[in-house]
Order: structure tokens, then C-alpha cells, then sequence
């Protein structure tokens, strides 16, 4: 359990000592590809066979000027030989490849913890960059850390006197001489980013030489050099039996769009304007053509929706993804699916803020949008994506919602989860339960195109359907599809409409109360809050405090059973990435319970102390006797 | 292609059974008439055959087809339509729009479904001013109109719809006229056979908010003399006596002899013959041309999506969805 710390240097052999499990942050320039690193480490530390959890943390910008504050990129991991479920509070060891990347993030290490830094990169020039008035390395700042010095550039130019490569490009393999360093550091094998090398450049074999030279070099500086006075060791975890992969949830969520359009017997039709952090999304689904998917980058978010609708109306399963900035865009366009009751999934990848906001930063601020965010009373379903190893099954439960109730569905995931990486229990294809769509191609006796069945779903039709031709829109329509201004029938669709997206509750589980089922305190959280709530409540159970965890996928309708589950808490703590969204709608909904939001609106997850504590403080104000 | 199918519906089979509800004496009547009519005489199957429209006047026309209908919302319609028509290649789809729709709040969408090429056919209804909202200027409508919200005169320049098209890189523009029914008839069908995006700007007279905005273009007496009807292949001729020609000059187009009068070639790798030719209106000495503005072939839009992905499936295999998710590097746990 315990981290690495200071070692007696006097200590002959080089000893290799366990440990359960590492929080390494990667940090330099966003040029200096730390999150190419991060995710060699990860990548690596997957096929160890160690569960793992990622953070990366870049900025808006591609390339901030060289060296400064603004500019830094991070990567940090958590990988352990025991079950986790967040990137982890504090790291145990900096990385930092130059000032800017150490002044940014030497406030998150742990005490005692281990600091290497690229001494090459603190030269007068570097500090003013960085806006160090003194040199950190000499003035005490690094006071209560193991700082390890390594010369980075130098050992690169060093190691690749023999390339081809111009000085420029040698020294942009400095990213894979620090990874080398740090494989030798957790005895993690080379092999995978050698391979990975070859891939990624293949044709150009000086490239491939000189990064796998670089990374060679790194771990026999570790091995030589004796600047670690040992090694250290995590292994494997003891994960639920099972395959495994590693996945990002942007990736697993396309492939879960993919899925879910199969299982429903549809061609996806996937349409997007890139936005950050979404675009992988498209970009992923561009590269499955062979899977049927068709792609449109189109020319704004509005017509990205559009083009999905129209997808849908001819009877494909249309699809748009997007972020927080598009969603607003997107506003008028959801409420003609709603409208027509078009099946339609709607992917929002949420970033922090207003407006701009913090393209690449994390927050949870999309979910009063999602459920309401839109002209006339326009209800739609919310599922929300927690962690990228789920984002596979929710995005066919979105697929699903869309076309068994007829109607769009918000699909939330978000920064962390879009660019967060952790091992995926591959699930047993076959076991997928398929829900086929029934295009209806007769017009029986009381066919009408607003018609409904038992959920209140409407008949779906498709274009090029002998006899059955129709006309829809976003007026106001009666059963028959016909415009109607008709008091009466507009409050009976608007009923409807409402009714239907409640009925979706009948379709979900009641979500499971991890932990005691009564108690003094429930946590309550959805989304990319889920492993670290796990691991807080964890904890505080482990202090033997009365605390439960319950956390909701479908956020939109709620599912049954709530109101009784809550009644069994005296307080029902809410952690989220917001102003309090989630508490505002259970007090409308369920409004006999006493809920205590707690929110974190910075651009950066929750730590697992932070929320340990707020547990702590409830429990002593509320929850007490 | 296919044999075209001989007319087997009339008119008649292409009307909806819903009250049309433009006002009484509405250009849009005019131009329902003369797409159903189309529709019966080109053999087209109504169930294939899908309206794309945005808001606006001219938006309402899916209701009255019976054929497949989607209204929209306010510019979206060739969003929508690309949709459509990517998923369905084999529908034939058309989009109905007005000046405002298409060229103020959907500019941005039918600059791109032009430059795309998507196999649709645009009509665009313009009379100049926005009829729905009740009478206030629109992108189309010439310096200085006085309405409701410009009380003291527009000050904004109008689009010119052709200039608009061919700068979008449209491969079929034309403009035709609500009152002249045989003149809509024959641009329709050079639009229907067009493998590409037709636009077609339809002239077309709002009786209530800017009544006869065009009679001094369009009326029968003065019509010979202040419209040209450009022809591919023919002569620029206009006039009553067919004695008035036009020609180019350098990057003008000038009058001249109708002997002396320059082949109308809407097909000629430069759009600039259409950019000028479609500058006339902006000179009250010029005669309005109406006809085929522009005609050139392009690649298609939804066939080069389509075809993406038939040649990743001919390529890689039909994917199975156990290649995407068992890819890339897996481990087991015992």
C-alpha cells in the first residue's frame, strides 16, 4: 500500500519491491506528447494485467507557446494490483519535462513523493517562460520531495549521435526516453510501444529507430544509472474473470452505437460537426464503413441533427453527437424529433462552463438542458454514461429507448469519460438481446400515423412504402398527421408526449443500492463521479460509517423505486460537477426526502478525500442521531 | 437508369386530401398546379417521392402532395433532405423553400447541400419578402424597401439567387416564373433530369405583402422586352420581334443585333457566363433572364457516401461486430 518514498541510498543491491498501486502524472508541453506517453503507459500496464484508471488533462489550445503555464499538457494514471476505480487523489510521481509542467503540477504530488524532472529544460530562458523568478530546483520549492534530475535532452542527443533524424526530430523522442525511464522504474516490458513504434510509423524507419533507440535508452538509464536505488513492482491485479481490452469511451461508445443500430436492424447514419471533446466519435465511426455506418461531417451542429432526422424519417437510425456549445445549437432541431417522434440519438459529450467555456475540462452541467432545454414542453429520455467501460452498453440502451418508444434520446458522457481509458470486460456478443425494428407497411382499418401501441409508441413508416404516404412536421399534429389547432387535441399530444417518455421507466431496472439498503446517509451520483463515489463510500464503510451508494443511468425518466429507497436514508448526499442540477430535479420529482447537494465546478474531478470528508461532515450535521 | 413508366396517375393523384390554404390569388397555387402536373406526366411513384420543406409560405406545399412530406424547421430542409436522401438514395426528393428560408436563415445549409451535389431538386419561391411573418423585407428584396421594419427603406444589398448558387458551385440553376406555366413545366423537367442539386428560382407574386413586385418583368405586354429566355446552344434573343440580342464583352454583358447575339452555353467550365448573365436584373436597362442559368455534371453526393461504404465492405469484409470489439490487444483473466 505504500507509495514509493525515499529509499537509504547506501542500500547495496538494487532491491524490487511490491507495491499495490501507483499514481503517475506525465507532464510537459502539449508538443512534448505527454498523453502519447500516458497512453503507452496505460496501454502497457493493461496487457500487465493491472487494473488502471487514466486522467488525461490537456489544453483547449493545440500548441500554447512553448514552455509556458498555459501550454501544459498531463496525463495522469492510476494502476494497481488490486481493484480501483479512479485515476487516483495525489500522484506518487511527477514527471515533468520542463518548469511550466512542474510549477502547474508540483501541488498535487504527494508529500514524499517523487519528483524527476528534465534539468535540460531549466535554463535561464525556460524559467522566464514559465514565469519562475528563481529556479525551482534550487530554491527550495521541491523541499519534502525525491527529486530526480535527469538531463533529458542531453541523454536523447546522446543516444541518437547515429540517426539521420535532424536535432529538432531527435529531440522529440524525448517523450519515449522519459517512458523508457519510468517502465524501468515499475518493471513494466518494452515490447508492446516497440510494437506499437512500428505501427504508428510505418515507412519511415528512421522515425521508428530513433523512438525505439529513445525508449531503449530510458530503461537502461534506469537499469545503469542507479538513480532510482531500486524498482518497483505492481502486479497483476486480480480482475473478475473475463477477456479484457483497454478502451476509451469515446471509442467504446461508438461502438456501442454501432452495436445498438444492429441489434435494432438499422442502418446507423451518424452526422456530426466536429467539437471537442466529441469529434473522436465521428472519427471513429468514419473508420467502421465496413460495418455499414455512414458518416456526415456536416456543416454546422444544426444541420448535423437535421441530417440525423432525416435519416430516421427515411428509416435508418439516425445519430449526432456533440458537445455542450452544440447541444444549445441543437435546441430547436430535438424538438421537431420530439415533435414528429422520430427515433434519433443525440450524443452530448459535456465540457465545463457557459458559452466556450473549458472545451477540454470536465463538468456535469448538461443535465437540466438535456431534460428540459428546449421551446415548449419538449420531454425527452437522458441516459448517462459513467465510466468509459460502460459506455458500450448505454449507447445501445439509447439506441433502444430511441426506437421501441419512437423518440429521440441524450445520450451524456463526458470529458472524462471521452478521453478516459480503462480495461473493458469484453460482454458476451450472443448474450445481447437484439429489439429489431417492425416498419409497419399496411395501412390496416384504423391506421392512423399518430396512432400508438401499448407504450404509446407510434407507428414508424418509411419513405418508398406503397400506399401508405403521409405528411409530417413540426405543427402540431393530430392522430391522423394532419395540422390541428384543435384546443383539445393539443393537450392530448402534449399529454402523450409526456406520458410516453414516463412509460420509458417501465423499460429500466431499479438501480442497485451498493452498501446497507437503509442507513443515515444514501450517495447518491450519475455519470463520470461513479468511481471515485465508489471509492469514498468505500472508505467512510470501512470507518464503519452508515453510508450507502446508489447511482443512476437513466437520469431521464427516473426509474421506478427511488422514493423507496430514499425513505430508507435519513440524508442523501449529492456529489456533482454542477450547481446542484441533480438535487433542483429529485426535490421537484421526489420532493419527501433530505437531500444535501455537494458540487465542484473547477474543471477537474472529484478527489476521493474531498468527497470522504463531505460524507464525514454530513454525517456529523444530519445524518447523526 | 430505368424505362421511364408511362403516365399512369394524373394530376389529380398527387393532390392531398388537404384544404390548400395560401391566400387567394398566391403565386403558390400556379406552381402546386404545375408540379403536380409534373409529377403525373414524368410517371412519378408517389411513394418514392418525398417534399423536404423549411418554414414559410411556400413550406406548407409538402401537406398538399400526396406523396411523402416532411415540414420542417425554419432553413433546415436541405439539412434534412441530405439525411433523407444519403439513407434512400432511390427516393426522389424535392425541397421547397422561400427567399427567406433558403437565403437568410438557411444560407448556410443550401450553400452546402449546392456544393455537395446531393441528387435533389430545389425550389425556390421568391417573391422578394417574407410572407409569414407578415410582410417585412427579405435578403431578396432591393435596396430602399419600405416595410414594417424598414420603415425609412432596406438598407442591406439583395442576393442575387443565381449569383448565390453558382458561387456554392451549383451544377443546376434556373429561373422560371409563377404566371407561365409552360415555362415552369419544361424548367422542371430539365431540373428533374439533372443528376445533381437543381436549384430553380421560381418569380412568384405575394398578392398581400408585395403584390406584383415583378409586373414590370413579368406582365404579358412588357415580358417580351424585359425577360430573355436562355436557351442552351441558341442565341441570346429577346424582344417581341425577336430583334434584341446579347453578347459578352470582357466581363460585361451587353445588347447588341439579334444577329450579333452569342450562344448561350450554360455548360462551360467557368460559372462566370452565369455570374453575369444573372447580374442583369441589377440594371433596369438589361432584360431579366429566365431559363437554364447553369448545367454542368459533378459527382454526387449520397452516391460518393454510399459508395464509401461499399468499397470498405469490398475491401475489408461486411464487419462483424465482434471485429470491433474484440480488437486491438485483449487478455483473459482466469
Amino acid at each position: 500500500m505504500t507509495p514509493p518514498t525515499a529509499q537509504d541510498t547506501s542500500a547495496g543491491e538494487l532491491p524490487l519491491q511490491q507495491l499495490d498501486r501507483v499514481v503517475i502524472r506525465f507532464a510537459g508541453d502539449s508538443g512534448d506528447g505527454m498523453q502519447v506517453t500516458g497512453n503507452q503507459f496505460t496501454r502497457t500496464s493493461a496487457l500487465f494485467g493491472n487494473d488502471l484508471a487514466t486522467l488525461p488533462d490537456f489544453p483547449a489550445e493545440i500548441r500554447a507557446p512553448v514552455g509556458t503555464r498555459p501550454g501544459v499538457s498531463g496525463f495522469q494514471l492510476q494502476f494497481s494490483s488490486s481493484d480501483i476505480h479512479t485515476p487516483g487523489d495525489q500522484p506518487d510521481v511527477l514527471v515533468a519535462m520542463n518548469p511550466a509542467a512542474l510549477m502547474v503540477n508540483i501541488g498535487t504530488l504527494k508529500t514524499g513523493g517523487i519528483v524527476i524532472v528534465n534539468n535540460d529544460a531549466f535554463k535561464s530562458t525556460d524559467l522566464k517562460k514559465a514565469k519562475c523568478e528563481t529556479n525551482p530546483l534550487e530554491d527550495g520549492s521541491l523541499d519534502g520531495f525525491r527529486v530526480i534530475e535527469v538531463g533529458i535532452n542531453s541523454r536523447v542527443s546522446e543516444a541518437l549521435a547515429d540517426s539521420p533524424l535532424s536535432n529538432k526530430d531527435k529531440q522529440r523522442c524525448k517523450n519515449f526516453y522519459t517512458l523508457g525511464l519510468m517502465y524501468w522504474v515499475y518493471s513494466r516490458p518494452l515490447e508492446p510501444t516497440l510494437e506499437w513504434l512500428e505501427e504508428k510509423f510505418k515507412g519511415k524507419d528512421d522515425l521508428i529507430a530513433a523512438n525505439q533507440t529513445a525508449l531503449r535508452a530510458g530503461y537502461n538509464a534506469g537499469d545503469i544509472r542507479e538513480l532510482f536505488q531500486g524498482q518497483y513492482e505492481v502486479p497483476k491485479a486480480t480482475l473478475q474473470p473475463g477477456t479484457y481490452r483497454n478502451v476509451m469511451g469515446n471509442q467504446a461508445l461508438a461502438i456501442g452505437l454501432v452495436a445498438g443500430a444492429r441489434l435494432a436492424g438499422l442502418k446507423p447514419v451518424y452526422c456530426s460537426y466536429p467539437i471537442t471533446p466529441a469529434s473522436s466519435v465521428l472519427e471513429f465511426l468514419a473508420g467502421y464503413k465496413n460495418h455499414g455506418v455512414v458518416t456526415i461531417q456536416s456543416e454546422d451542429e444544426i444541420a448535423a441533427i437535421c441530417s440525423a432526422i432525416g435519416a430516421s424519417f427515411a428509416g435508418t437510425l439516425g445519430m449526432t453527437g456533440t458537445s455542450g456549445p452544440g447541444m444549445a445549437l441543437k435546441g430547436e432541431a430535438m424538438g421537431l424529433a420530439i415533435s414528429t417522434e422520430l427515433p434519433l440519438v443525440i450524443v452530448d459529450v459535456q465540457r465545463a462552463g457557459p458559452s466556450t467555456g473549458m472545451p477540454t475540462k470536465v463538468e456535469q452541467s448538461d443535465l437540466l438542458s438535456s431534460i428540459f432545454g428546449r421551446n415548449g414542453d419538449a420531454p425527452m429520455p437522458v441516459v448517462a454514461i459513467s465510466k468509459p467501460s460502460d459506455a458500450f452498453e448505454l449507447s445501445i440502451e439509447a439506441c433502444r429507448i430511441a426506437v421501441q418508444y419512437m423518440t429521440p434520446v441524450i445520450l451524456l458522457s463526458d470529458n472524462f469519460i471521452a478521453n478516459g481509458a480503462e480495461p473493458w470486460a469484453l460482454p458476451d456478443l450472443e448474450s445481447l438481446e437484439p429489439f429489431p425494428v417492425q416498419f409497419t407497411t399496411e395501412k390496416t382499418e384504423d391506421f392512423q400515423s399518430f396512432g400508438r401501441d401499448e407504450k404509446l409508441a407510434r407507428p414508424w413508416v418509411k419513405p418508398g412504402t406503397e400506399g401508405m404516404e403521409f405528411r409530417i412536421g413540426g405543427l402540431e399534429k393530430a392522430p391522423s398527421s394532419n395540422i390541428s389547432y384543435d384546443p383539445d387535441n393539443h393537450q392530448a399530444m402534449t399529454d402523450i408526449r409526456h406520458q410516453k417518455v414516463r412509460n420509458v421507466a417501465d423499460s429500466i431496472p431499479t438501480p442497485e443500492v451498493h452498501g446497507a439498503d437503509s442507513g443515515d446517509l444514501l450517495v447518491l451520483g450519475w455519470g463520470s463521479t461513479v468511481g471515485i463515489l465508489r471509492q469514498a463510500v468505500e472508505n467512510a464503510r470501512a470507518n464503519g460509517q452508515s453510508v450507502s451508494r446508489i447511482h443512476l443511468t437513466h437520469v431521464w425518466p427516473l426509474p421506478h423505486g427511488l422514493d423507496e429507497i430514499f425513505a430508507r436514508f435519513k440524508a442523501i448526499l449529492i456529489p456533482e460537477m454542477n450547481v446542484a442540477q441533480m438535487t433542483y430535479l429529485l426535490r421537484g420529482e421526489l420532493p419527501d426526502h433530505n437531500y444535501i447537494p455537494f458540487n465542484k465546478v473547477t474543471g477537474q474531478p472529484f478527489l476521493v478525500t474531498e468527497v470522504e470528508a463531505e460524507i464525514k461532515r454530513v454525517l456529523d450535521e444530519h445524518a447523526g442521531a | 437508369m430505368t424505362d421511364i413508366a408511362q403516365p399512369t396517375r394524373t394530376k389529380k393523384d398527387f393532390a392531398s386530401d388537404q384544404e390548400v390554404r395560401w391566400c387567394p390569388g398566391c403565386g403558390d397555387y400556379a406552381i402546386l398546379n404545375a408540379l403536380q402536373k409534373h409529377m403525373a406526366e414524368s410517371g412519378a411513384d408517389p411513394a418514392k417521392t418525398v417534399f423536404v420543406s423549411g418554414i414559410g409560405c411556400s413550406s406548407r406545399f409538402p401537406y398538399y402532395m400526396n406523396t411523402y412530406g416532411f415540414h420542417t424547421i425554419h432553413g433546415r430542409a436541405p439539412a434534412v433532405a441530405t439525411g433523407v436522401k444519403v439513407a434512400n438514395p432511390e427516393l426522389d426528393v424535392w425541397i421547397v423553400t422561400g427567399d427567406g428560408d433558403s437565403l437568410s436563415i438557411g444560407g448556410n445549409h443550401l450553400a452546402h447541400i449546392l456544393r455537395r451535389n446531393l441528387d435533389v431538386n430545389i425550389l425556390m419561391f421568391n417573391n422578394e419578402i417574407y410572407g409569414l411573418t407578415k410582410g417585412q423585407y427579405s435578403p431578396t428584396s432591393p435596396v430602399g424597401t419600405k416595410k414594417k421594419s424598414t420603415p425609412m427603406g432596406s438598407i442591406d444589398r439583395p442576393f442575387e439567387p443565381a449569383q448565390f448558387a453558382v458561387g456554392s458551385q451549383a451544377t443546376f440553376v434556373a429561373r422560371t416564373i409563377d404566371q407561365d406555366m409552360k415555362h415552369m413545366s419544361k424548367t422542371l423537367q430539365a431540373a428533374a433530369a439533372h443528376k445533381g442539386t437543381s436549384f430553380i428560382e421560381i418569380l412568384q407574386n405575394c398578392v398581400i405583402f408585395n403584390k406584383d413586385f415583378y409586373a414590370n418583368t413579368v406582365e404579358k405586354k412588357v415580358r417580351p422586352d424585359r425577360t430573355v429566355d436562355l436557351v442552351a446552344g441558341e442565341p441570346m434573343i429577346y424582344g417581341a420581334d425577336r430583334d434584341k440580342g446579347l453578347r459578352f464583352n470582357g466581363f460585361t454583358v451587353e445588347r447588341c443585333a439579334a444577329e450579333e447575339a452569342d450562344v448561350w452555353r450554360p455548360d462551360t467550365p467557368s460559372h462566370a457566363p452565369t455570374v453575369l448573365i444573372a447580374g442583369m436584373r441589377d440594371d433596369p436597362e438589361m432584360p431579366v433572364p429566365v431559363g437554364i442559368l447553369r448545367s454542368v455534371e459533378a459527382p454526387v453526393y449520397e452516391t460518393g457516401v454510399n459508395a464509401q461504404v461499399e468499397d470498405a465492405i469490398a475491401t475489408k469484409g461486411a464487419g462483424d461486430l465482434k471485429d470491433l470489439v474484440y480488437d486491438g490487444e485483449i487478455w483473459t483473466v482466469d
